[in-house]
C-alpha cells in the first residue's frame, strides 16, 4: 500500500530530452548557459542559467575609492566598455556636484560612438559566426580591431580603456588622432558594401534569421526591453534623443527601426546604428577642434574624496541598450552601494526563456545573439 | 537583394587584396601605451601612494636598506614593486605620483613559465632591460593631485609696521578642509618631525571634520601645539611628498587651525586623558619654562609626579616669549598652551632664579630630580672694536626687554649684524617701534652670509624687506664707529667666504669693499650661549662636557645620575626640538625614578 503523502514522479513524454547549452558556444559574448527542452530539434522551454561570471562587482565597488572603481567598472561589460566608465562617472558627476568640461564631454561624446562602432563590428561577427558564417566573423573581428587600435592611441588601452574619469577625462586626444579617426571610418564605410555581400543580404542569412525569436512591441516594453532590441520591434526610443546627456543634444543622427522584431531586424537595425554612429563621429571630428578648454574638471585628491550624502541614476544608451547607474553614497570615501542595472539581464534572462520557446535547436544561439547580451554584465 | 549568375564572380575582386589577418608579430605600441612598468628611482622618494592608490593591491613597497635613507628631504628606502599577476595597467599609480618618478612603458609582451618572473621592480629600463620608451606618463593636465597649497591670509606690510598684532590670520573653515585634503598620508612629515607629530593623522581628521580628533592627534606628541602652529620651522613641510612637484600641505597652519577651533575645555580634557590619577610620590625640578622644560613637566606631571618650574622671568614661555616677537606668536596663545599644562598639576614658580634665588644644590636635596632646561638668553658678541660701547646691544637682551615691556632708547637709524631668525626678529621689532614712535623705519641688517645661504626663513627676509628693512648680505663688521664717545655706525667689508677648506669658521674678506652703514645703536643677533652660572665649580669639575655644551646621552642624562638637560642647552635650535627633548628626558626621569616598576 502507498502512503498518503505518496505523489508519482513525472516523467516528460518520452520524445522530450533536455540539453544543457552552453557554457561555452558561439551563442553569446562569454559564458552562459541555457537548459533547452526540446521534442526534436523544437524548443519546449528554456531555463537561462548564468553566474559563470559572477565576480561581485558592486559589492567590490563598495570597498573602492570613487577614482579606483573607474579601472573596475569597464570590466562589467567586455565588447561595449566606455558606457560603464560613463555612467559611473556621471553618477559621481551628479554626487559631487562636478560640472564636466565641454571639451571632455565632446571626447566622452567620442569615445562612446567609437565603442559602439566596435561593439556592434562584434555583433554581426559574432551573430555570423552562430550560424557558422565565419569570414564574416573574421571579418568583423579584424575591423573592430582597428577601432581598438586608435582607441589604444587614444586612452592608452585597448579594450579596458579606463579612460572616462569623474569629471572628464584622463589625456586630451593625441595629435593627428581626429585624422586618422576620420581615416578609419572612411574604411569601414568602403567595407560596408562588402559586409552586404556576404551578410546582411546574403540570402542565406535572410532565410534563417527572419523569423527567429520574434517579439512585439508589447512584449518588448512589459519585458523590459531596451537599445537595439526595442528599436527592432518599432520603437523608436533612444536615450540620446530622449534623454540626453553629455553633447548629443547637439548632433544630428537618426533613431532607425524596424517592425519586425526579429533576429534579422535586430541585426538590420544595428547595421543602419553603424551608420548613424559614423555620421555622429564625423560630426564631433569637424566640432572637437573648435572646443578649447580643459579636458577634466579639478578633482579633490582621491584619497580624501568624501562625496556627500545622496543618491543619483544615471543612465546611457549603450550599443545594448538602456545601461543604467544607481549609486549611493553616505559622505564616504567609497560608494555606500551601487547597482548596476544592464541591459542584457532583461535580454539573457526573461526575454530569451520566452522567445526561444518554439524555435528550432540550430537557431536558439543566433537568437541569443541576435539579442546582444553580456553574460558579465548579467552576472556582474 | 537581388541575385545574380555572376554574383559569384565578385569574389575575384579579393584575389588581389591583402588578407584581413592580423599579423603575429609585435608592433610598436601607441605613444600613450599602458605596458609595464618603469620607475625611476632616483627620482622615487618611496612614500608609497602608488601602493595606496592601486585598486588590485598589485603595488608593494619593497625595503632596501642600501638606499638613502633622508627623513630630513623625504625620502624613504622603499620602491614599488608589481605583481603583474594583480596589475590591471589602469594606471592610477601614474597619474598619483607625487614625484612623477613611476611611468608605464610601451613595452607589452612577457611569457615566461616560471611565474616569478612576473614580479618586477620597475626602474628605468623596464621589464626585461631593454630600455622601452615611456608611454603613459605623467602628464599635468590629469594630474591627480593639486599641488597648489590654500593661500593664507596675511596682513600686508603697511599693516604689518603698525603694530605687534599677529600677521597670519589663519584658516578659514572651507580653506581648511581643502587644505587638509590635498594630503596623500604618506608619512615623511612624520618622520622628519623630530618630535614625530602625527601630521598625517591629525590632518585626516581635519578633512573630515572632526576636531576633536585632531586636537587628540596632536596632544600625543605635542603639549605646545598652539606655539608649534604659528612658528615652528616645519621640517614636516621640507619633507612633504607634495613639495616635489609643487607646494608642500600647510602642515604647521593646519595644526594651528585645529587649536584655533578647539575649545579650550575639550583641550584640556583631551590632555588630562591617560593622566595617572595615583600620585607617585615623586618630585621633580625643572629649571626653565621653555618648550623643552614645559613637556618634560607635562609629561611627568601626566605620569603622577610632582613638578615644580623654576623660571627666572617674570612669566613663563622662556625664547617663546622673550625671544620671538608678538607679531609672529601672540603670547595670550603661549599663555593657553602653558594653561593646560598648568592645569594638569605643574607649579610654575616665576621671578625665581636658580642659582640666585634658590641653589642648584638645594634643589638637588629637595627633588628627586632635576632637569635642565635653561636655553641660550646670552647674547654672543662680535667682539669687534668698538663693540663694548653702551649702544651696542645684544638682540637677545632687546627682544626680552621689548616683552617685559622695559624701555631702552631707541635708536632713529638701527644696524643689525646677524642673518639668522633672531637678527630678523630684531630687525622687524624695532622697525615696528620707530615706524609708532618716528614714522619711519631706520634699520639696515648685515650679514656675512649671502642672500640665498641666510640662515633666516625665505618669508621673514622678504617680509622685513618689505616693511623696510635694508638688508645688505655678504658683509662682515669690522668696527663700530665711535665719535667722541658717540656710535655713529658700522663699517664693513665685503665677505668672501665663510667658511675654510675643513669647514671651520675662518671668513675671507675684501679688505677694498668697505661700506659704513650709519647708525646710532649697534645690535647684535649673531648666536646666543647658555648662562650656566648656577653650576657651582664642583658641579663644573664633575659634570662631563661635549665641548662648551654639558654632554648627555640619547635621553638628556647628564653624567650626574639626579641631573639631566634638554632644549637649546644641548641641541638646537628650535622650539620643536626641544620638544622632542623633554619627552625624552621626561621619559628617562621617570623610569629612573620608578626603577623597575616604570610603565613606559
Amino acid at each position: 500500500m502507498r502512503p498518503e503523502n505518496y505523489k508519482p514522479v513525472k516523467h516528460p513524454p518520452s520524445e522530450e530530452y533536455d540539453l544543457y547549452f552552453g557554457p561555452n558556444h558561439p551563442g553569446i559574448e562569454g559564458n552562459y548557459a541555457l537548459k533547452v527542452r526540446l521534442s526534436g530539434d523544437e524548443v519546449q522551454h528554456v531555463r537561462a542559467d548564468g553566474g559563470y561570471l559572477h565576480r561581485g562587482f558592486e559589492k567590490l565597488m563598495e570597498e573602492r575609492l570613487w577614482i579606483q572603481n573607474i579601472a573596475l567598472v569597464p570590466r562589467i561589460c567586455v565588447p561595449d566598455p566606455v558606457p560603464m566608465e560613463e555612467t559611473y562617472s556621471r553618477a559621481v558627476e551628479i554626487l559631487g556636484q562636478i560640472e564636466v568640461p565641454e571639451r571632455a564631454q565632446w571626447i566622452r561624446t567620442l569615445c562612446l560612438e567609437m565603442s559602439r562602432v566596435t561593439a556592434h563590428l562584434f555583433y554581426f561577427g559574432g551573430h555570423a559566426a552562430t550560424m557558422g558564417m565565419y569570414s564574416n566573423m573574421f571579418w568583423g573581428v579584424s575591423d573592430r580591431d582597428r577601432v581598438l587600435d586608435l582607441f589604444e592611441e587614444l586612452t592608452g588601452a585597448r579594450v579596458y580603456h579606463m579612460y572616462t574619469t569623474p569629471g572628464g577625462v584622463r589625456r586630451d586626444i593625441p595629435e593627428g588622432f581626429l585624422q586618422r579617426l576620420s581615416e578609419t571610418l572612411d574604411y569601414l564605410e568602403t567595407r560596408l558594401p562588402e559586409f552586404d555581400d556576404l551578410f546582411f543580404a546574403n540570402p542565406v542569412v535572410e532565410n534563417r534569421a527572419r523569423g527567429a525569436g520574434p517579439m512585439s512591441p508589447e512584449q518588448a516594453l512589459e519585458w523590459g526591453v531596451t537599445g537595439p532590441n526595442l528599436r527592432a520591434c518599432g520603437l523608436p526610443f533612444d536615450l540620446r534623443r530622449d534623454d540626453p546627456y553629455l553633447v548629443y543634444d547637439q548632433l544630428e543622427f537618426d533613431i532607425p527601426t524596424r517592425s519586425e522584431g526579429d533576429a534579422y531586424a535586430r541585426t538590420m537595425v544595428r547595421r543602419e546604428e553603424l551608420i548613424q554612429s559614423i555620421y555622429i563621429l564625423r560630426q564631433v571630428i569637424a566640432r572637437l577642434p573648435s572646443v578649447k578648454g580643459p579636458i577634466r574638471a579639478p578633482l579633490p585628491n582621491p584619497l580624501a574624496w568624501n562625496l556627500p550624502h545622496g543618491d543619483a541614476y544615471t543612465r546611457t544608451e549603450s550599443s545594448k541598450g538602456e545601461l543604467g547607474f544607481f549609486v549611493v553614497s553616505n559622505g564616504g570615501t567609497r560608494p555606500w552601494r551601487v547597482h548596476v542595472r544592464g541591459p542584457s539581464q532583461m535580454h539573457a534572462v526573461q526575454v530569451l526563456e520566452q522567445i526561444t520557446v518554439g524555435q528550432r535547436l540550430e537557431d536558439v544561439a543566433q537568437i541569443m545573439f541576435s539579442l546582444d547580451a553580456c553574460p558579465p554584465e548579467v552576472d556582474r | 537583394m537581388k541575385s545574380s549568375l555572376f554574383r559569384p564572380l565578385k569574389a575575384l575582386a579579393f584575389l588581389g587584396r591583402e588578407p584581413v589577418t592580423l599579423p603575429m608579430e609585435p608592433r610598436p605600441a601607441a605613444p600613450q601605451y599602458r605596458g609595464f612598468h618603469l620607475n625611476d628611482w632616483e627620482a622615487c622618494i618611496g612614500c608609497g601612494t602608488c601602493e595606496k592608490i592601486c585598486d588590485n593591491a598589485a603595488i608593494r613597497m619593497v625595503e632596501f636598506p642600501d638606499l638613502a635613507d633622508d627623513p630630513l628631504k623625504g625620502i624613504k628606502p622603499r620602491r614599488p614593486a608589481i605583481d603583474y599577476g594583480r596589475c590591471c595597467w589602469c594606471a592610477l599609480c601614474v597619474d598619483i605620483c607625487p614625484t612623477g618618478s613611476i611611468a608605464l612603458s610601451r613595452e607589452y609582451v612577457h611569457v615566461d613559465a616560471d611565474l616569478n618572473t612576473f614580479f618586477i621592480l620597475p626602474d628605468e629600463q623596464g621589464i626585461h632591460g631593454e630600455g622601452f620608451a615611456k608611454g603613459w606618463a605623467k602628464s599635468d593636465d590629469a594630474d591627480l593631485l593639486d599641488h597648489h597649497r590654500q593661500p593664507m591670509a596675511e596682513a600686508g606690510a603697511d599693516e604689518r609696521i603698525a603694530d605687534f598684532r599677529e600677521i597670519v590670520e589663519g584658516y578659514d573653515d572651507q580653506r581648511a578642509v581643502i587644505e587638509a585634503s590635498r594630503c596623500i598620508q604618506c608619512g615623511m612629515c612624520h618622520d622628519a618631525c623630530p618630535a614625530h607629530m602625527h601630521a598625517p593623522e591629525y590632518i585626516r581628521a581635519l578633512w573630515n571634520g572632526d576636531i576633536e580628533e585632531a586636537v587628540r592627534q596632536i596632544y600625543r606628541t605635542n603639549p605646545l601645539p598652539s606655539v608649534c602652529g604659528r612658528i615652528c620651522t616645519h621640517r614636516c613641510e621640507t619633507a612633504c611628498s607634495m613639495h616635489h612637484r609643487g607646494d608642500p600641505i600647510a602642515i604647521r597652519w593646519l595644526k594651528r587651525y585645529a587649536m584655533d577651533q578647539a575649545d579650550r575645555g575639550l583641550v584640556q580634557r583631551i590632555a588630562e586623558q591617560g593622566q595617572v590619577g595615583e600620585a607617585s610620590g615623586r618630585r621633580v625640578a625643572i629649571i626653565g619654562s621653555g618648550p623643552g622644560g614645559l613637556t618634560a613637566a607635562y609629561d611627568l606631571a601626566r605620569a603622577g609626579h610632582a613638578v615644580t618650574i623654576f623660571e627666572a622671568q617674570p612669566e613663563p614661555g622662556g625664547m617663546m616669549r622673550y625671544g620671538i616677537p608678538e607679531y609672529r606668536l601672540p603670547y595670550d596663545k603661549l599663555d593657553e598652551d602653558i594653561q593646560v599644562i598648568r592645569d594638569l598639576g605643574v607649579e610654575i614658580r616665576c621671578n625665581t632664579r636658580v642659582g640666585k634665588e634658590i641653589t642648584l644644590d638645594s634643589l638637588k636635596q629637595e627633588y628627586d630630580g632635576v632637569v635642565l632646561a635653561i636655553g641660550l638668553h646670552l647674547g654672543r658678541s662680535t667682539r669687534i672694536p668698538g663693540s663694548e660701547h653702551p649702544q651696542v646691544f645684544s638682540a637677545v637682551d632687546l627682544l626680552a626687554r621689548i616683552t617685559r615691556g622695559e624701555g631702552f632708547p631707541l635708536p632713529q637709524d638701527a644696524v643689525v649684524i646677524g642673518g639668522g631668525n633672531v637678527a630678523m626678529d630684531i630687525a622687524r621689532s624695532v622697525a615696528r617701534m620707530q615706524h609708532a614712535e618716528y614714522g619711519r623705519v631706520g634699520v639696515t641688517l648685515t650679514a656675512l652670509e649671502k642672500r640665498d645661504q641666510m640662515l633666516a626663513d625665505e618669508e621673514e627676509i622678504r617680509e622685513a624687506e618689505e616693511e623696510g628693512v635694508c638688508i645688505f648680505p655678504g658683509r662682515g663688521p669690522q668696527h663700530c664707529v665711535v665719535d667722541a664717545d658717540r656710535l655713529t655706525g658700522l663699517k664693513t667689508v665685503a665677505c668672501l667666504s665663510i667658511f675654510d677648506e675643513q669647514g671651520r669658521f675662518h671668513p675671507k674678506y675684501d679688505e677694498t669693499d668697505e661700506m659704513v652703514f650709519q647708525g646710532d645703536m649697534v645690535i647684535e643677533a649673531i648666536g646666543q650661549m647658555p648662562d650656566l652660572s648656577m653650576l657651582d665649580e664642583q658641579l663644573n669639575e664633575r659634570l662631563k662636557w661635549a665641548g662648551r655644551r654639558i654632554a648627555v646621552d640619547a635621553d638628556g642624562h647628564t653624567s650626574e645620575p639626579w641631573l639631566w638637560a634638554v632644549g637649546d642647552l644641548v641641541q638646537g635650535p628650535d622650539v620643536i626640538h626641544a620638544i622632542a627633548d623633554g619627552h625624552r628626558a621626561a621619559d628617562s626621569v621617570h623610569k629612573a625614578l620608578m626603577g623597575s616598576t616604570a610603565q613606559p
